[in-house]
């Protein structure tokens, strides 16, 4: 599996983003600056990693869904090619216009980082297959910009269409419809905020997230 | 030319700043606001030549996310003018 990490100047989670990659495939991913305006050749998924790009400044997501490496990420999301944005990556993916929605300030406005109890809502994804249906797990979250927001003809159209893939199991962030996790209409474009990579070891004190990168390699 | 851009979330869309800034107020004993909604001022300093079409592309692009945000350009007095 050819995998690439997006780098942005900001992100903190690339690392933590390879590591998981390199665990389900055996391979290492490329990383990839921002600034670059190519992609490496025959890439299976490309991930867009958390963090604060650009210091959130404008809007979180918003300067890095304006880099040169995101013209090439459009194509490849059009071709099929995988796409995985965790926290700062979903919100780069809903800058980008690639997932629909924003992600607002949490509705306390206290940034939360905690281990979150969420619901696998669809495990019929190309992301989620090695979950059982509905499975409840445990996955940490960090964010201050998590709280999803659409519009209501949208939120339906996520639920009508089996979009919504994770949701919280309680309401942590203000988020629509407990909304953590949405799929593009393709299927090949998943945006979340929990962070599954800092789930897939017993040392990180769980692994709830191994199964979305084991998902990856099937 | 000096081009203000107020940038505002939409009616309806929840101002959790805008909340907080509220109960802040009347923590200090300060009553009869009813509301508090927190924005964005962006300031652009911007050739003459610089189209009021551009400037809207500007705001949709990049200055605000039109899903959340509404948008309001304010051009200086004399470019509304020559405009009109």
């Amino acid at each position: 599996m050819q995998s690439a990490v997006i780098v942005f100047p900001g992100s903190n989670c690339d690392r933590d983003m390879a590591v998981a990659l390199e665990t389900v495939s055996g391979q290492k991913p490329h990383m990839v600056w921002h600034g670059d305006s190519e992609l490496p050749e025959g890439l299976d998924i490309i991930t867009l990693p958390g963090g604060f790009s650009y210091g959130d400044y404008l809007r979180s997501g918003a300067m890095a869904s304006r880099s040169s490496i995101i013209k090439p990420i459009i194509e490849a999301a059009r071709r099929g090619v995988k796409i995985l944005g965790i926290c700062n990556g979903f919100q780069i993916l809903t800058e980008t216009g690639l997932l629909p929605g924003a992600l607002m300030r949490n509705s306390n406005i206290n940034f939360v980082c905690k281990d979150a109890e969420l619901e696998v809502a669809n495990n019929n994804t190309i992301f989620t297959s090695r979950y059982a249906k509905n499975a409840h797990i445990s996955i940490p979250v960090a964010h201050h910009d998590g709280n999803f927001f659409a519009d209501s003809d949208t939120l339906d159209r996520l639920e009508d269409e089996d979009r919504v893939v994770f949701r919280y199991r309680s309401d942590i962030n203000g988020s629509s419809r407990h909304i953590a996790g949405i799929i593009n209409e393709a299927g090949n474009v998943l945006g979340m905020m929990p962070h599954p990579e800092r789930a897939i070891d017993k040392k990180h004190g769980g692994t709830d997230g191994l199964a979305l990168f084991e998902s990856l390699v099937l | 030319m000096k081009v203000r851009i107020f940038v505002t979330l939409k009616d309806g869309v929840l101002d959790p700043q805008g909340k907080a800034i509220h109960h802040a107020l009347e923590s200090l004993d300060f009553s009869g606001v009813n509301d508090v909604r927190a924005g964005k001022l962006i300031e652009l300093d911007v050739d003459p030549s610089v189209t009021r079409d551009e400037i809207d592309r500007m705001c949709d692009k990049l200055l605000a996310n039109t899903v959340i945000e509404n948008f309001e350009i304010e051009l200086p007095a004399a470019a509304l003018e020559t405009a009109s």
